[in-house]
């Protein structure tokens, strides 16, 4: 049986919704209109001239071996900030709910690192594995591992990973946690009854019951790795050493505003949008159905 | 305390300044600088305000090089530009082609009926900021040059004569040799990798970088720096690299910490890291010349500047723009120049403040700070010595960054690695044509 609410006439629902309307188009359709003009542009910086190319900003990303490489690294960095996020994040939601004791004290430890924004995180991070004064780095140093991310690309992508999924660790945290407590006892204190040991109870009870809850931290997550991480990639690597640390998204920021490339600058984030876009449409085509609510 | 003084004096200036505000015209300058740097700004912003009562100076802070660029960029397309810019080199062609933002230096100062002798300023300055028709677009600032920073006392260790020849590439390579042979964890290092051993390098050995006049001439130009000549000095780095000899820290000025703090022997790095290596130091230093390749004929020619220049932005009225021209004469008086070369290591960019820091016995009180000087000004610049003027050039340096660094890695040769980035910024420099055609 489904439920609806029934509005009599159209005004109360149009009131109701054009708020959300209006947010909607000043803050996403009307910038996305303006990215997608200014792609067909070339543009001088201070905007007293431009010439119009089509599509040939696109045509010019697309020829670029180093853009395509791109989608390489965004790929694997999203697959890897949500992977390093998630899985902890559920592991330390699954410890959190059976304490006893200090439960409160333990949640509130877990949460802080979120309160970090992501580029203080970055330099909290770099810090760390400096390599010339930081603490990781001369620990690693001592058992003979020589730590350079500075031109190591595989080790600088394992730091803006880590620097990245460290504080999202907190966010999945809390909302794994809030739906361990939704489960209901009754469900499971029959499974052990009936004989099922703590991990058979999570993966045949625990984990099914929480997929709307991965689902929705799945989508959260990749977009965050998509759009925000790029703090994190300024203050570590600026995408380097080559270009092993550079996203879509870090791209779009250096053409734009340390290259003055503005029209390169706003078909690539076209191509972005594009690009999440398709994710997120795959996402509920296909994963989405394997969620049970 | 001091501070307690200090915010009375800015309390009773602010409850003051209603009263005179009247007839003073005010204007917005918009600078990079931090730390050291911004306090000597500060001060030198306060004593041309100070020491007249008709205008008056504000200076902002707006973040690093780019970021500044990209403020004044931003509050032009608002109509919020300030009076006055402080640009990076590198963004030098950017402001050259904004014709309608920016009011030439030269123009500003003949309306506003100001004296100004471009013959005053040093010519290897100036002709980074001239017209090809030798007008002054915008007036130096900072402007340093790269020298080879040397660690007496780690030299000393390796059992080194202090006195030892590095004034080539050649002979720095021997003394590398020693310096590993004797357990140097960091033998050399460098900063600003692009600037000192491309594009310096390029002037140095009176190599084109790109063709055209390095891009004076027009803005059709070509990246030219893979040309054997730079190519066996970036082998050379990197082979070193490889045998622990030259220890890469990073795209900027990373590399400063490690002399500073007494690791590296040898760093090479502007003229005016001065200010820090001094204050920092716990060793023996000296300044040497940038070394050259000795087969290179013609080397060594002059080095070129880094550093950054002043804009003057359009749409002000009259008064405003008398305030900034009273204000960029008293930049370059003698006296200021020679105090900000003084303090910090950056050229003076007038001959006559370089001859006021001779008479003031500076040269001999601290040994080897005339030596950037020297470099740039022994001969007269050719046109492939007289600087870059290449648009999109921060992200090709960007460019040139990523591929030095496979050398670096031994990723690539340095051929590769060169012929890429060549292959990579000529695209860059077409869209920068196709945008300001």
């Amino acid at each position: 049986m489904e439920k609806r609410v029934r509005f009599n006439g159209w005004i109360l629902p149009l009131c109701l919704v054009f708020p959300q309307i209006l947010i909607s188009g000043i803050f996403f359709f009307y910038p996305a209109g303006q990215a997608i003009w200014q792609s067909m542009f070339i543009p001088d910086p201070f905007g007293l001239s431009s010439q119009f190319v089509g599509l040939g900003n696109f045509e010019f990303l697309l020829s670029d071996k180093f853009y395509l490489a791109s989608f390489g690294t965004t790929a694997l960095f999203s697959t890897l900030v949500t992977i390093v996020s998630m899985v902890p994040a559920l592991f330390l939601a699954v410890l959190a709910d059976r304490l006893i004791k200090g439960a409160t004290t333990y949640r509130t430890l877990l949460i802080w690192p979120y309160a970090v924004a992501p580029a203080i995180a970055g330099v909290l991070w770099l810090f760390m594995f400096n390599t010339r004064v930081g603490i990781v780095s001369w620990y690693l140093g001592q058992l003979g591992y020589d730590w350079n991310h500075v031109l190591n690309g595989e080790e600088a992508m394992g730091l803006v990973v880590v620097a990245s999924a460290w504080g999202r660790i907190s966010y999945n945290f809390l909302f794994f946690f809030a739906a361990l407590q939704a489960v209901p006892r009754s469900v499971i204190e029959a499974a052990a009854i009936d004989g099922a040991r703590f991990w058979r109870r999570f993966f045949t009870i625990v984990l099914p019951l929480l997929s709307p809850t991965t689902f929705f931290l799945l989508v959260v997550n990749i977009v965050y790795a998509f759009f925000e991480t790029f703090g994190v990639i300024h203050t570590i690597t600026s995408g380097g050493p080559q270009q092993s640390t550079t996203i879509l998204v870090y791209k779009v920021f250096s053409d734009g505003f340390v290259g003055q490339d503005l029209g390169s600058s706003a078909a690539q984030s076209v191509i972005l949008l594009l690009v999440v876009g398709a994710l997120t449409v795959m996402q509920f085509k296909f994963v989405e159905k394997k969620v049970h609510y | 305390m001091k501070n307690l003084v200090l915010g009375a004096v800015a309390l009773c200036s602010t409850a003051l300044t209603p009263t005179l505000a009247v007839a003073q015209t005010e204007i917005q300058f918009w600078h990079a600088f931090t730390g050291r740097l911004g306090e000597l700004v500060a001060e030198q912003v306060e004593t041309f305000n100070s020491s007249q009562n008709d205008y008056k100076v504000v200076a902002s802070h707006k973040g690093n090089y780019s970021e500044t660029l990209n403020a004044g960029i931003a509050a032009f397309r608002a109509g919020e530009q300030p009076n006055i810019l402080m640009v990076f080199e590198v963004g030098t062609a950017t402001m050259m082609s904004a014709k309608g933002a920016i009011k030439p230096v030269y123009e500003v100062m003949s309306e506003a009926g100001a004296s100004f002798d471009q013959n005053a300023f040093i010519g290897s300055v100036k002709g980074y900021y001239t017209s090809t028709d030798g007008q002054m677009l915008s007036l130096p600032f900072n402007s340093s040059t790269p020298v080879l920073w040397v660690n007496k006392d780690a030299l000393k260790e390796a059992g080194i004569a202090a006195d030892v020849d590095l004034s080539t590439w050649e002979k720095v390579g021997e003394v590398l040799d020693t310096l590993k042979a004797s357990g140097s964890e960091c033998p050399l290092t460098t900063a600003w990798q692009s600037w000192i051993h491309l594009e310096n390098f390029s002037a140095y050995h009176n190599t084109p970088f790109a063709s055209k006049d390095n891009g004076f001439a027009a803005l059709d130009t070509e990246l030219t720096f893979n040309s054997p000549l730079q190519v066996k000095h970036i082998q050379a780095m990197g082979d070193w690299a490889k045998e622990g000899k030259f220890f890469y820290a990073g795209r900027r000025n990373e590399g400063g910490a490690n002399f500073r703090a007494g690791e590296c022997a040898l760093f090479t790095e502007s003229s005016a890291g001065y200010a820090g290596i001094k204050s920092e130091a716990q060793f023996e230093f000296e300044v040497r010349p940038l070394p050259y390749w000795s087969e290179a004929a013609g080397a060594p020619q002059n080095t070129i500047i880094g550093g950054a220049s002043l804009w003057v932005m359009e749409g002000h009225d009259a008064d405003e723009y008398k305030a900034t021209a009273a204000f960029l004469n008293f930049l370059s008086s003698t006296d200021i120049q020679a105090k900000w070369h003084q303090d910090t290591g950056y050229l003076p960019i007038t001959s006559a403040a370089g001859d006021k820091t001779k008479a003031d016995g500076f040269y001999n009180d601290n040994p080897g700070t005339d030596i950037a000087v020297i470099q740039m000004t022994a001969k007269e610049p050719t046109a492939n010595s007289k600087g870059l003027r290449l648009g999109s050039f921060d992200q090709i340096r960007g460019i040139i960054d990523e591929e030095l660094e496979a050398v670096w890695s031994g990723d690539k040769t340095a051929q590769e690695a060169l012929d890429s980035a060549v292959e990579r910024g000529n695209p860059l420099l077409r869209r920068f044509e196709q945008a300001n055609r």
